[in-house]
C-alpha cells in the first residue's frame, strides 16, 4: 500500500544552515503521526515543505503516490492537504462563521459565483464544525475578539473545513488551557479514520494520547521513528529531546549519552 | 433609532448575517429604494446646473465604488485606476461618434473596453503587492495617459475627443440635463447594484479573505492570483462603465480623464468614505466633486486646498471614513440592546 505522505531525502537549506536534512518519512493513510523534537529541530520547516509554502532544496514530497514536489501550495491544498499554523493565522476582520465558510465553500461549490448564494450545504458544514470545536455559540463574533485558545480551536475548524486527507497540525495545543487541550484531543481522536493526521506538539501528553507513531527530529534529521513506547524508551531520544545530556555536563561519564544522541 | 438601524443595515454589505433570510433581504433593500426614488425626483426640484453637478457626482461615485472593489475589498490600492475610466470614456465616445449613440451600446462598449484593458495590464500588476502594486498601477496609468495624448488621430490628443453626440433612446436624443441625469442615474444604479452583488457573493468573500490574510487563503486552497486578477478586471470594467457614462454626460473626453489626478481623487474618495464598504466611497465621491466643482470656482481655484484639509481632518477624526461612523453607530446600538 502506498503511504499517504512520503518524503524522500527532503532537505531545506537556508544558506549554510540546513534546517531539514535528508528526511525520509512514510506516513500510511489513516495514521496519527507525531513529529517531536527540541526547538529548532526543523519541525515547522518540514511542515512548510509538506504543505508547499516553502520549496524543498532537495528531495521529493509524494502524496498518495503522486509526486507533488512541484505543485503549488493551493494545488496541494486542493489535493487534500490542510494545515493549522503555529501562530494563529485567520481572517481577523471577519466573523468566526465566515472564517470557516471561506474554507468550506471551496469544497461545497459556488466559490466562483459572482452573485450571493445561500450556500446551504457549506453553512451546515460550518455549523457542524463549529459545534465540534466548541465555538457554536461564538459563530457571529469577530475573530479579533476571540481569546487565544478560541483562535486555536477556530484554526482547527478552518483546517477541517477543507475536508483534508492529510491534516498538518503545528502545535495546535500551544497556549491552550488543560481543559481546552483535552477537548482538542477528543476532537482529533474523533476524526474519521481516513483522515491522516501529522501533528507537531510540545505537549507530550497530547502526543502520547493521540499518536500511533512518532518521529523524533533533531537538528533537522530524523533521529528515530517508532511507536510511542519505543520512543519513550529510547535513550537517544531522552538524550536529545528530554535533555538527559545536560546531566552529563555535571558528571564524570564524559557525555556518553551525547555521543549516542549525535549518532 | 429604527431609522439609523435601517441605514446601517444596507450600509454594511460586508458583514451581513450568515443566513439567507429573504424578508430581511427585502427590508435591507428598502433604504436603497428610498434613496433611489429621492434621487430620481431631483430634476423636479433642483436647477439644471445642480442636476448636472449631481450627474457628475454619480459618475464619479460609480468610479470610486469600482476602485473600492480593488482597494477596500481586495486590499490592492491602485493609483492608476483612472486609466480604465479613461479607456471606457474614449471607447464610449468613439462608439457614439462612429457607430451608434443608441442608449446602452456606448456605455456597454466602455465597460467591455475597461475590462479588457484591465485584463491585459492587470495580468502584470496583480503579481505584486503593496508598494510595488501601487507603483505598477501608477506606471500603467501614466502609460495610458501618454497614449491618450499622443494618439491624436484617434483620441484628439490634448484637445480631447469632442463632438460626441447625445445619447439616444429609441432614436430620440437626450439633450435636456434632466433626461441625461435620469440616464446616468439608471446606469449608475445598475452599476452599484452589480458591485454590491459581487461584494456579497462567494467571490467577494474570497477577495476579503485575500485582503485579510493572503497566505492563509493559499493554504486553504485558493490561488490568490486568479481572484485578484478577476477583481482587477471587474473593477476595470465598472470603471469603464463609469467612463462611458462620463462621455455620455459631458460629451467631451480629454486626457485628464485618464490622468493621475482623477485616479488620486478617486482614491481620496474611497479613503474619505471608508474603504471596503462600497456605500462610503459614494459619499466620499460626493464630497470630492462638490468641493472641487461646487466650492472650487468660488475659492479662486483653491478647491484642492479645501480637499486637502478635508482629507487631513478625515484621517484624524474618521480613521475608517464615513463608513466607520455607521459602524460606530451599530456598535453603540448593539451595546444598548444588551
Amino acid at each position: 500500500m502506498t503511504p499517504l505522505l512520503e518524503l524522500t531525502g527532503v532537505s531545506r537549506r537556508f544558506g549554510a544552515l540546513t534546517a531539514v536534512d535528508d528526511v525520509h518519512l512514510a506516513v500510511p493513510a489513516g495514521a496519527r503521526h507525531a513529529l517531536i523534537g527540541p526547538n529548532g529541530a526543523g519541525k515547522s520547516t518540514l511542515f512548510k515543505l509538506v504543505a508547499g509554502s516553502m520549496p524543498v532544496s532537495a528531495g521529493t514530497v509524494a502524496l498518495d503516490g503522486e509526486d507533488v514536489t512541484g505543485v503549488s501550495e493551493p494545488g496541494r491544498a486542493r489535493r487534500g492537504v490542510a494545515q493549522t499554523l503555529q501562530h494563529s493565522s485567520l481572517f481577523l476582520t471577519q466573523s468566526v462563521a465566515q472564517n470557516v465558510l471561506l474554507a468550506a465553500q471551496r469544497r461545497h461549490g459556488s466559490r466562483t459565483s459572482l452573485v450571493p448564494r445561500r450556500q446551504r450545504a457549506a453553512r451546515e458544514r460550518v455549523a457542524e464544525l463549529l459545534t465540534d470545536v466548541g465555538l457554536a455559540d461564538r459563530s457571529d463574533v469577530p475573530v479579533a475578539s476571540l481569546s487565544h485558545g478560541e483562535r486555536r480551536q477556530l484554526e482547527v475548524a478552518v483546517a477541517l473545513a477543507c475536508e483534508p486527507r492529510l491534516l498538518l497540525l503545528d502545535e495546535p495545543a500551544a497556549g491552550m488551557s488543560p481543559a481546552e487541550s483535552r477537548r482538542l484531543v477528543d476532537l482529533l481522536r474523533a476524526l474519521p479514520g481516513e483522515v491522516t493526521v501529522v501533528i507537531v506538539e510540545h505537549d507530550l501528553d497530547v502526543v502520547f494520547a493521540l499518536a500511533t507513531s512518532v518521529t523524533v527530529l533533531h537538528l533537522g534529521a530524523v533521529l528515530l521513528t517508532g511507536t510511542p513506547d519505543q520512543v519513550r524508551a529510547s535513550p537517544a531520544v531522552q538524550d536529545a529531546y528530554l535533555g538527559a545530556g545536560r546531566e552529563a555536563l555535571f558528571t564524570d561519564t564524559a557525555g556518553g549519552g551525547r555521543r549516542a544522541g549525535g549518532a | 433609532m429604527t431609522a439609523t438601524e435601517k441605514t446601517i443595515a444596507v450600509a454594511d454589505p460586508v458583514t451581513g448575517p450568515t443566513g439567507g433570510r429573504r424578508s430581511g433581504g427585502v427590508l435591507r433593500l428598502l433604504p436603497a429604494v428610498v434613496v433611489l426614488v429621492l434621487l430620481a425626483l431631483v430634476p423636479f426640484v433642483v436647477d439644471p446646473f445642480g442636476t448636472s453637478t449631481l450627474s457628475r457626482v454619480l459618475v464619479f461615485a460609480l468610479f470610486a465604488c469600482s476602485l473600492d472593489l480593488l482597494v477596500g475589498i481586495t486590499g490592492l490600492p491602485s493609483l492608476g485606476h483612472a486609466a480604465y475610466f479613461g479607456v471606457g470614456a474614449y471607447t464610449a465616445g468613439l462608439v457614439s461618434i462612429h457607430v451608434t449613440a443608441e442608449a446602452p451600446v456606448p456605455v456597454l462598449a466602455g465597460m467591455v473596453a475597461g475590462g479588457l484593458a484591465a485584463a491585459t495590464t492587470g495580468w502584470l500588476a496583480v503579481r505584486n503587492n503593496g508598494v510595488f502594486f501601487l507603483m505598477l498601477t501608477l506606471a500603467i496609468g501614466e502609460l495610458v495617459f501618454q497614449l491618450a495624448q499622443s494618439a491624436s488621430s484617434v483620441t484628439g490628443g490634448s484637445n480631447g475627443l469632442f463632438g460626441i453626440p447625445a445619447v439616444r433612446i429609441a432614436g430620440e436624443p437626450l439633450t435636456l440635463p434632466g433626461y441625461v441625469y435620469w440616464y446616468v442615474l439608471a446606469v449608475a444604479a445598475l452599476g452599484f447594484a452589480g458591485l454590491w452583488t459581487i461584494s456579497r457573493s462567494p467571490v467577494g468573500a474570497v477577495l476579503r479573505g485575500i485582503r485579510d490574510n493572503e497566505p492563509r487563503m493559499r493554504s486553504v486552497g485558493y490561488s490568490p492570483f486568479r481572484y485578484k486578477l478577476a477583481a482587477f478586471v471587474l473593477a476595470g470594467a465598472f470603471a469603464g462603465l463609469a467612463g462611458g457614462l462620463f462621455a455620455a454626460q459631458v460629451r467631451l473626453v480629454t486626457p485628464s480623464e485618464v490622468g493621475f489626478e482623477l485616479g488620486a481623487l478617486a482614491l481620496l474618495a474611497v479613503i474619505l468614505g471608508g474603504a471596503g464598504s462600497l456605500w462610503g466611497p459614494v459619499l466620499g465621491a460626493a464630497v470630492v466633486v462638490l468641493v472641487r466643482d461646487g466650492l472650487g470656482p468660488s475659492l479662486d481655484g483653491h478647491g484642492p486646498l479645501v480637499l486637502g484639509i478635508v482629507f487631513v481632518l478625515a484621517v484624524y477624526l474618521l480613521p475608517r471614513g464615513f463608513a466607520g461612523l455607521a459602524g460606530f453607530g451599530r456598535l453603540t446600538a448593539r451595546t444598548a440592546r444588551r
